[in-house]
């Protein structure tokens, strides 16, 4: 198997770490994306799988080739890496079937063009010019150009963020099946939580020059590391409490853990911070639920999406008068004003507070 | 996000051995100059250094370059103005007008003026002939300046309740500050350089001196003095450019601004005042250069047109400016590859010192390269060789700039992608790098030849006796005010140095999206 390893990597910059002690290790075949935000070291990264950068300590690998072990070097000439940079970087004095031919021997070349170009859906475009395609189509030359060395492995750096929001949904979801159907090895790196979430296997958080986690996308949105993850990823309301058997007493009741929490946790009746996420929360209208079925409280605002409303909520049984997001439909989302019940969707996950005790001073506001 | 960072790449060893021995060769003309001047003496030459002549040279070029400065500001600054931002008719046209002026040789606009107007001579006709023929230096970084100068500045001005006049001089000007002085001091520079207008115009420089000194006196100590005080202003003005440049940046939230603004309305008087006002600097600046060589060619018909010899002179011309613009569009390759790829502190000062040169009038590589010749390599002396060296090194500052901003152009990434697809670097030189460089290295080409076609100073020392070319043949016809026979010689000079000033002009203003991915 040629698994893809970092090992304790070091990069700096003018004596600022950026890659600070990196491990990471992808398998042959996976789709791994790099989730961090700007200037966390993620683009350095990938530059240094690429072969573009030197990394000062540890070591990168393919199965049994070493790449850079901080003394000697391969250069990335040698890598069989298939690198799509942010804006595509096709060569702008070359055609597309020359683009895609760049890394072939000339005959061999002419011969797989056709099928690249078909594989990314971009039969017939052989003879434009780059600045005559399309930003999506761009992007896929510059995927078929990478695959025609029929690499080891592909790197993504931001692919998708050049491109209008109408048209990266549909691109994002072509390039990862056009990859899935390769059965290449993937690594993309990004800031943007929905892009990696719905494309990969695995997503792992650069922070600080370092992964903190590595863990299938649907595990890291429910049960992240830590409540600052928890709002990088998404949406986040956290509440203070304490924990309890397999329980979590908050303003809002008693709340159902997640699987596992209750078994690790340090000690019982130690203060908490729980994570309810906006779709946990369920509103309903007073005239709908019979007496008791609820928590009382009032919509502030909506930040309305069509297909879904983001709803600001004050419970009354909050004293400091913390408003909650709740996500909803779009079709029954209740206008500002509106008097309704919460209802809490169980299990939440929770960590226990940084200092222990009360846990009330400790509680963030709801990163949005 | 994805910055380019200044990695620690370690520039290759051939690179920075080339580049540095580029550097060197540069740099020979002011050591060879420091060479002579010890050679004729220090004593004699700080005696003639600070005697009254130099204080009545000095208090001349100061005097000259205040004037010319202030004088091409306004009308640089004016004329941008009215192309750029107003409702002018024929906006299009008065750009192209105002700036051909450029490719008409200085000595040629005071060749003009002198034969229609004798009694303009002095400070005065200096300051006329020199502000027609160099305003352009200050008008074309204005023009581009208004162009990229953010409109939202200006309309955020007026909503505040400031006039036309005063959003001009409290927000536009402080937005082309930085190109205004930088033009200033390229005019300055050049006029330290400037001879044949001068001697023309009978106005006493460095320059004239020197070259009298040098040609009719035969004093090297005096003429190597001289040089060391001119070589010593233009590294002052070159100093305050290099400041302008770092200060002038001005740093902008958001993306490029490009939408339309509107312009301001010229009616009634204005309009009339406007269209009068260009077509009198048009028509100074360029008809009556142009008008003057037409009027001596008609009327100088009737006696024997210099057919064969102005053949020979276009053809040594032609053969010497080519092969110095190669030399210097091919030598600036690698000095822009070094510095635009491995910024560094010490890569930088490598290329800073190029720059250096532009301080170096012609006369005095031309000085400098003549001791060179008759010290250490006699069988170059009063060889074509020199002559394109000399070119190649006053002009190299004009082809790296061209080389470098292609380069800069090119991202890396391009050639960081050719890499990972296997490609070994001097493949990826060969086919990514050069490719997309070769605009740069053409515009290159274009700008030194067309400089060197119109070059006299440092023809006139070093071309190989017997040989004539263009410019020292207009010169000798000239200074017999011979003006009938000059004449067809400036006219070709113009049209060769015509062709490449228009393929420039086509690189200058090209869609920067033609060159992006």
């Amino acid at each position: 198997m040629n698994t893809l390893e970092l090992t304790g990597v070091h990069q700096r910059y003018d004596r600022q770490p950026v890659l600070d002690g990196v491990d990471l290790s992808v398998e042959q075949g996976s789709f791994t994306a790099v989730l961090g935000a700007s200037g966390s070291g993620k683009t350095t990264l990938l530059r240094v799988i690429a072969g573009f950068e030197r990394i000062e300590s540890g070591v990168v690998r393919l199965g049994a080739t070493v790449f850079d072990d901080g003394r000697s070097l391969l250069p990335p000439e040698r890598r069989r890496i298939g690198y799509v940079p942010q804006d595509g970087a096709l060569f702008p004095h070359l055609r597309v079937a020359a683009n895609v031919a760049f890394g072939l021997p000339r005959k061999a070349g002419r011969q797989r063009i056709g099928p690249l170009l078909e594989a990314v859906g971009l039969t017939g475009m052989e003879r434009r010019y780059p600045h005559q395609l399309s930003g999506g189509q761009q992007q896929r030359v510059a995927l078929a150009r990478a695959l025609a060395i029929e690499p080891e492995v592909v790197l993504l750096d931001e692919p998708f963020s050049a491109l209008d929001a109408a048209m990266r949904a549909t691109v994002r979801r072509e390039v990862a099946q056009i990859l899935r159907e390769q059965g290449t090895t993937t690594v993309l790196v990004t800031h943007d939580q929905d892009e990696a979430l719905s494309m990969a296997d695995r997503v792992a958080v650069l922070r600080d020059g370092r992964i903190v986690v590595d863990a299938a996308p649907e595990e890291l949105y429910r049960s992240p590391l830590d409540a600052d993850l928890a709002g990088f990823l998404g949406e986040a309301n956290l509440l203070p409490g304490t924990v309890e058997g397999g329980v979590a007493r908050t303003a809002l009741g008693r709340l159902v853990l997640q699987d596992g929490l209750a078994a690790e946790w340090p000690e019982p009746g130690r203060g908490a911070v729980v994570l309810v996420r906006p779709e946990q929360l369920e509103v309903r209208t007073r005239a709908a639920v019979p007496a008791g079925g609820g928590i009382p409280a009032r919509v502030i605002d909506r930040a309305f999406f069509g297909h879904d409303a983001v709803l600001r909520v004050v419970p009354a049984v909050l004293a400091d008068g913390q408003a909650l997001l709740v996500r909803v439909t779009g079709h029954s989302a209740p206008p500002p004003g509106a008097e309704v019940l919460l209802t809490v969707r169980a299990p939440v996950m929770a960590w226990p507070a940084p200092h222990g005790g009360g846990a009330a001073d400790e509680a963030a506001p709801p990163a949005s | 996000m994805t910055l380019a960072l200044p990695g620690r790449r370690r520039a290759p060893r051939v690179l920075v051995i080339t580049s540095g021995v580029i550097a060197a060769a540069l740099l020979v003309p002011l050591v060879f100059l420091i060479l002579q001047a010890g050679q004729a003496g220090w004593h004699d030459v700080f005696r003639l250094v600070f005697r009254r002549l130099t204080q009545v040279l000095l208090l001349n070029t100061v005097q000259l370059s205040v004037l010319v400065s202030a004088a091409s500001a306004v009308l640089g600054t004016g004329a941008a103005f009215l192309v750029e931002r107003t409702s002018l008719p024929g906006r299009r046209t008065w750009a192209v007008l105002v700036v051909l002026p450029v490719a008409v040789p200085d000595f040629v606009v005071g060749y003009a003026w002198h034969s229609m107007a004798p009694a303009l001579h002095g400070l005065t006709g200096a300051t006329v002939v020199m502000t027609l023929a160099v305003y352009p230096l200050v008008y074309l970084p204005v023009a581009a300046a208004l162009r990229r100068a953010d409109p939202s500045e200006e309309e955020v001005a007026r909503s505040l309740g400031l006039g036309p006049v005063e959003t001009f001089f409290r927000v536009t000007l402080r937005q082309i500050r930085p190109a205004l002085t930088g033009g200033c001091l390229l005019v300055c520079l050049a006029l330290l350089a400037e001879y044949g207008a001068f001697e023309i115009m009978r106005f006493q420089t460095f320059t004239t001196t020197i070259f009298s000194e040098l040609t009719t006196a035969f004093d090297l100590p005096a003429a190597s003095g001289l040089s060391l005080v001119l070589v010593l202003l233009g590294l002052i003005v070159l100093a305050g450019e290099a400041g302008v440049n770092t200060r002038g940046r001005v740093s902008r939230a958001g993306g490029q601004t490009t939408h339309l603004r509107a312009r301001h309305r010229l009616r009634g008087g204005r309009l009339v005042a406007a269209l009068a006002g260009m077509t009198a600097l048009a028509g100074a600046a360029l008809g009556v250069p142009v008008g003057t060589l037409v009027y001596w060619m008609v009327s100088s018909h009737a006696s024997t047109l210099p057919g064969a010899s102005l053949w020979g002179a276009l053809e040594h011309t032609a053969t010497y400016s080519a092969v110095a613009a190669l030399v210097a569009s091919v030598l600036a390759l690698p000095v822009a590859l070094l510095a635009v790829r491995f910024r560094s502190v010490s890569t930088m000062v490598l290329e800073r010192s190029t720059f250096v040169v532009q301080s170096l009038p012609g006369l005095v590589i031309a000085l400098a390269l003549v001791f060179f010749a008759s010290h250490y390599a006699h069988r170059l002396y009063q060889s074509a060789t020199l002559l394109e060296v000399a070119y190649a090194i006053l002009f190299f500052p004009l082809a790296l700039v061209c080389v470098r901003a292609s380069v800069a152009q090119a991202p890396r990434r391009l050639e960081e992608v050719g890499r990972s697809l296997g490609r070994p670097p001097w493949q990826v030189l060969l086919r990514v790098t050069l490719p997309l460089v070769a605009p740069g290295l053409a515009a290159g080409f274009c700008l030194v030849f067309l400089s060197a076609v119109t070059e006299l100073t440092a023809t006139l020392i070093l071309v190989p006796t017997g040989v004539h070319t263009l410019a020292t043949q207009f010169w000798a016809y000239q200074s017999n005010t011979s003006y009938g026979a000059a004449a067809p010689y400036a006219v070709v000079m113009v049209a060769l140095a015509a062709a490449p000033g228009y393929m420039l002009t086509r690189w200058f203003n090209r869609d920067p999206g033609e060159a992006r991915a």
